[in-house]
């Protein structure tokens, strides 16, 4: 009884649970015939869809296009944010400069950009990669400067009594001050990044998870639907349990 | 070296809401002297303590090291604060290290004195711990080899101890004495602790609030060889009872209504 209690509050474990309640349904659901297959496909056919598109190279190549994208636009945003943020988070001229402008930018939906990135950008990779790039941008910009402004001044006048120069300030102090808050950012609008690459594939595209799941829709191949959306949602996992390592790595301090 | 402050008004805010907060402070520390300033929370000790650091600058008056006046924060004038004095992603070695490397001073020297200054403030075993892994007593010691390692003409204690619990206080007051003793050190404390004031500081300035000024300044000449006993010792009482009593009448609240 204490060892199924000691099991029972591992952290995975209730989480894992409900995962397989949720599986467990499903294949009820199915092989009692209670849902019309069209609409609930069966876990067996939806891993067979997935076999069969394995076995084709399709979902290999959906993969890498999709998560090269994701990846593109969102390094591109992080690496302009950083700095961006700390810029807005230490000097009043330039967050008073900007915050207005970005305030009222990240109330833009993303998605609304994509019919003028087509207009200029064309169909290519470049227009997608902007997408994401726009749409994590603001956000990520936004959390680090509150990250930057929660620094306590103390750390940051220490390093200044200490004969520390202005660069050596934001080098020094404030950017592994903000280390933690800047990577859970990331890893929050990380989500955000893969909405963005799955409609900018909806809306164009010749492969990706976003484009599999358009041209199943077609077809009427819900089996093939339900594969892209369980690929999409299990690489988002990885995602943010990468980021959880990196943090549990590299800032061990904040724990 | 000399500091001198010199007739230092500071106000904050502008037109109504402009609020003077130091009135005419004038007060100098010498080398190897250690000098306090008391006064109750909110008297403005913190904000002199600011300007003497180069953090923030007088409405009027002048701050100056050796006649050179003050113009912003530099390392001759190592700071302690209160609260958040540590970089916590930093262990207490590189904590220490940690102004050395801002001066860039070479490795080898770097290693040698952070070594030196653990050894001072008696945290050579706790070298490569984090400062969430030391007690509150010992992360303002750190703190403080950190500051001295960085070589300052003078040290600022903004309420080093005001955070720790009574016990800890005491003991780390009489680290304080001993370290001042051994290292020749020159310090100005600001704390609104008499006891400690007086226990620490050869020269004792009363601030009053609103706004905040010093009303009277103590030459403290007492026997400190053995700071237990200077504690409860008569003289020790008499004059501290005598300071707590007019620090009581400075403030309106405590005054006993005529
Ligand atoms: N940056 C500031 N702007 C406005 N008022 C301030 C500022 N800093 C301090 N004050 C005011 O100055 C007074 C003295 O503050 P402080 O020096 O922190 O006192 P103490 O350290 O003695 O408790 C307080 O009334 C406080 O509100
Ligand atoms: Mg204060």
């Amino acid at each position: 009884m204490a060892r199924l209690r000691q099991l029972v509050q591992h952290p995975w474990v209730l989480g894992l649970t409900g995962v397989l309640l949720v599986l467990l349904i499903w294949t009820l659901a199915t092989s009692l015939k209670l849902v019309d297959p069209l609409f609930l496909p069966s876990p067996s056919s939806v891993l067979a869809a997935g076999r069969s598109q394995a076995v084709q190279g399709l979902l290999w190549a959906d993969l890498v296009a999709s998560v090269g994208r994701v990846l593109a636009g969102f390094a591109l945003s992080a690496v302009v944010a950083l700095p961006l943020g700390i810029a807005m988070g230490t000097s009043t001229v330039i967050n008073r400069l900007l915050e207005p402008l970005m305030g009222l930018i990240r109330y833009m939906p993303a998605p609304a950009f994509i019919p003028l990135l087509i207009i200029y950008f064309g169909l290519g990779e470049l227009p997608k990669i902007l997408l994401i790039f726009i749409g994590t941008l603001f956000f990520n910009t936004l959390m680090i400067m509150d990250a930057v402004k929660f620094v306590p001044r103390e750390l940051v006048e220490t390093a200044l009594t200490l004969g520390g120069r202005t660069s050596q300030v934001l080098l020094r102090v404030i950017t592994p001050c903000i280390a933690p808050q800047v990577i859970d950012a990331y890893r929050i609008n990380m989500a955000a990044a893969w909405n963005l690459v799955i409609v900018a594939e909806l809306v164009a595209a010749t492969e990706g998870l976003g484009r599999r799941i358009s041209l199943a829709q077609r077809f009427l191949r819900t089996d093939e639907i339900f594969l892209g959306l369980i690929v999409i949602g299990l690489i988002g996992l990885v995602i943010d349990l990468g980021f959880r390592l990196v943090m549990r790595r590299a800032c061990a301090w904040a724990n | 070296m000399q500091l001198r402050v010199d007739q230092v008004d500071k106000s904050f805010g502008t037109g109504r809401n402009r609020k003077l907060v130091l009135d005419q402070i004038s007060f100098s520390v010498n080398t190897g002297e250690f000098v306090a300033l008391v006064g109750s929370s909110g008297s403005g000790k913190s904000t002199i303590m600011r300007l003497v650091a180069g953090l923030d600058r007088p409405t009027a008056g002048v701050i100056s090291i050796d006649g050179s006046p003050v113009r912003g924060p530099g390392s001759d004038r190592g700071m302690v604060f209160q609260k958040y004095s540590l970089y916590p992603w930093l262990t207490a070695a590189q904590n220490v290290a940690f102004g050395m490397e801002l001066q860039r001073l070479n490795r080898r020297e770097i290693r040698e004195r952070t070594s030196y200054f653990l050894e001072v403030v008696g945290l050579a075993d706790a070298a490569r711990r984090l400062p969430r892994e030391l007690s509150g007593g010992m992360q303002q010691r750190v703190a403080i080899a950190r500051a001295l390692a960085a070589q300052p003409r003078v040290l600022l204690l903004d309420e080093p101890f005001g955070a720790l619990d009574l016990q800890i206080r005491e003991s780390m007051q009489e680290f304080m004495h001993d370290l001042w003793q051994r290292t020749g050190l020159t310090a100005l404390l600001i704390t609104h602790d008499l006891e400690e004031a007086l226990l620490l500081a050869g020269e004792v300035h009363i601030l009053a609030p609103n706004p905040g000024r010093i009303v009277r300044t103590v030459a403290v000449d007492l026997d400190r060889s053995d700071l237990r006993h200077l504690r409860v010792s008569r003289e020790f009482l008499d004059l501290r009872e005598e300071l707590a009593r007019c620090l009581r009448g400075l403030d309106p609240q405590l005054s006993p209504t005529p």
